[in-house]
């Protein structure tokens, strides 16, 4: 079963086509980044920075706890992307 | 043929342009483009009409923006503009130049690099930033960035770039190797003894003026200065103007004696117009004299700024001379600098402003 993953307004806005929801086969938050980035190129280089690490004012939450790359996902896990309060 | 000039401002949300025809009687504003993201600088292809917008976002990074239709659609990429792991991630693009089939791209942290494909993928020109120097370079106000890039005609392998606070360097071959060329220009803010050093200036923006592909001219922190030889000697021109700080310079399209120049009131003093009244600083003899330009231009209350990217020269007959200010108003002269008026008000923060001149 894959994950499930909701991401933000604003990061869809900059990828055509691409939808709120999806789901996704990935054992970690880095692959689920992977995933992403091969369905738009490009997606990941908008979450995460080249340390390598989520960018800072993106959050990614698990089973509503905060996640970093290596968090493990499990089958029918619910993601939630978010783009945290940021800017003036 | 028909010409029209495009106006493309880089402001703290979004790309704009203002579009006229050649006769420049009026403006008409378009945007806000690249989906509000803080842009630094858009320039246009000369060759092309490609507009390429370089901005960061807090949220999601660096990236340029592209158009290929004079702004009505964009795409935006950062393929290969990183880094290595571990190091000190793109925070933002801060400069472009299109020129020689060719897109250039400084960004911050201070680096450069190159994409042959138009923007869709850059490839990075490491020897700026193993230059030995580089632990003397120290992030100005707003962050160590690279903020000025200059290339010349007749030889693709000439780059100059400007970076708060290293200085200004220079490459002959194509930016594989640079020397700093910083000579003569001053670090006021170094102690007694060391305010001329090698680098570690905090140069503001670089311009080369038509013909010679040598004469150069630079506001920086601590003064003006013109140089004749390619940077690597640097003179003072600042006699005869208000203050010694400002951000931004440009130069004539056809005249390289004719420079203009915003001072603003000093670095610790508000950095506004002086006296709160508006003027662009013109010279026609290469720095040597200098004339006031306040007509058209609000002569009270004006305690706006001008960054170093947002003087600009259009290469229409008469030369325009556009500026962008913090408070989100554009002035235009289409007389050579001799006169102006607001083309644009409460746009956002302004942190850049170039021309593209294309057929009508």
């Amino acid at each position: 079963m894959p994950v499930h993953v909701r991401l933000p307004a604003h990061l869809v806005a900059l990828f055509p086509g691409a939808p709120r929801r999806l789901d996704i086969e990935a054992a970690s938050v880095g692959e689920m980044m992977a995933a992403l980035d091969a369905l738009w190129p490009g997606m990941r280089d908008r979450l995460c920075d080249s340390t390598p690490a989520i960018r800072r004012h993106i959050n990614v939450f698990v089973g509503g706890r905060r996640a970093n790359l290596a968090t493990p996902l499990h089958d029918g896990t619910d993601v939630h992307v978010l783009t945290a309060i940021s800017g003036g | 043929m028909a010409q029209k000039v495009l106006v493309l401002i880089g402001t703290k949300k979004g790309t704009f342009i203002l579009e006229s025809d050649a006769q420049r009687r009026a403006f008409e504003l378009r945007g806000p483009y690249c989906e509000t993201w803080p842009i630094n600088h858009v320039v246009g292809d000369e060759k092309t009409g490609t507009i390429y917008a370089g901005g960061g976002n807090e949220w999601f990074g660096p990236a340029v923006w592209k158009s290929e239709d004079l702004g009505a659609t964009w795409s935006h990429s950062s393929a290969g503009l990183a880094y290595g792991e571990g190091e000190t991630p793109i925070k933002a693009v801060w400069s472009l130049n299109a020129s020689y089939g060719r897109l250039l791209a400084g960004v911050e942290p201070a680096g450069l690099f190159v994409s042959a494909d138009g923007g869709a993928s850059f490839a990075p020109l490491p020897g700026l930033r193993d230059h030995p120097s580089r632990s003397d370079w120290n992030p100005g106000g707003a962050g160590l960035i690279l903020h000025s890039l200059v290339t010349a005609p007749g030889d693709p392998n000439k780059i100059w770039v400007g970076i708060s606070a290293a200085g200004v360097f220079h490459s002959a071959d194509g930016g594989i190797t640079w020397e700093p060329r910083n000579r003569g220009t001053r670090a006021d803010f170094m102690p007694e003894g060391q305010t001329l050093p090698e680098v570690g200036q905090c140069v503001h923006c670089v311009v080369l003026a038509p013909g010679s592909g040598e004469r150069l001219y630079q506001q920086n922190h601590c003064g003006m200065y013109r140089s004749d030889d390619g940077g690597r000697n640097w003179h003072s021109i600042e006699k005869g103007l208000p203050s010694s700080f400002g951000f931004p310079a440009a130069v004539h399209p056809r005249d390289p004696d004719r420079l203009y120049l915003i001072p603003l009131n000093g670095d610790s003093t508000g950095r506004f117009m002086p006296d709160a009244k508006a003027a662009v600083w013109a010279t026609a003899d290469g720095g040597a004299t200098w004339s006031d330009k306040r007509e058209g231009l609000p002569q009270r209350n004006a305690f706006f700024n001008v960054l170093r990217q947002a003087l600009a020269t259009d290469t229409l007959e008469p030369a325009g001379v556009y500026f962008g200010t913090g408070s989100g108003s554009i002035y235009a002269s289409v007389d050579a600098g001799e006169t102006w008026r607001e083309a644009a008000r409460h746009l956002p923060t302004i942190s850049s402003v170039e021309t593209l001149v294309v057929e009508a």
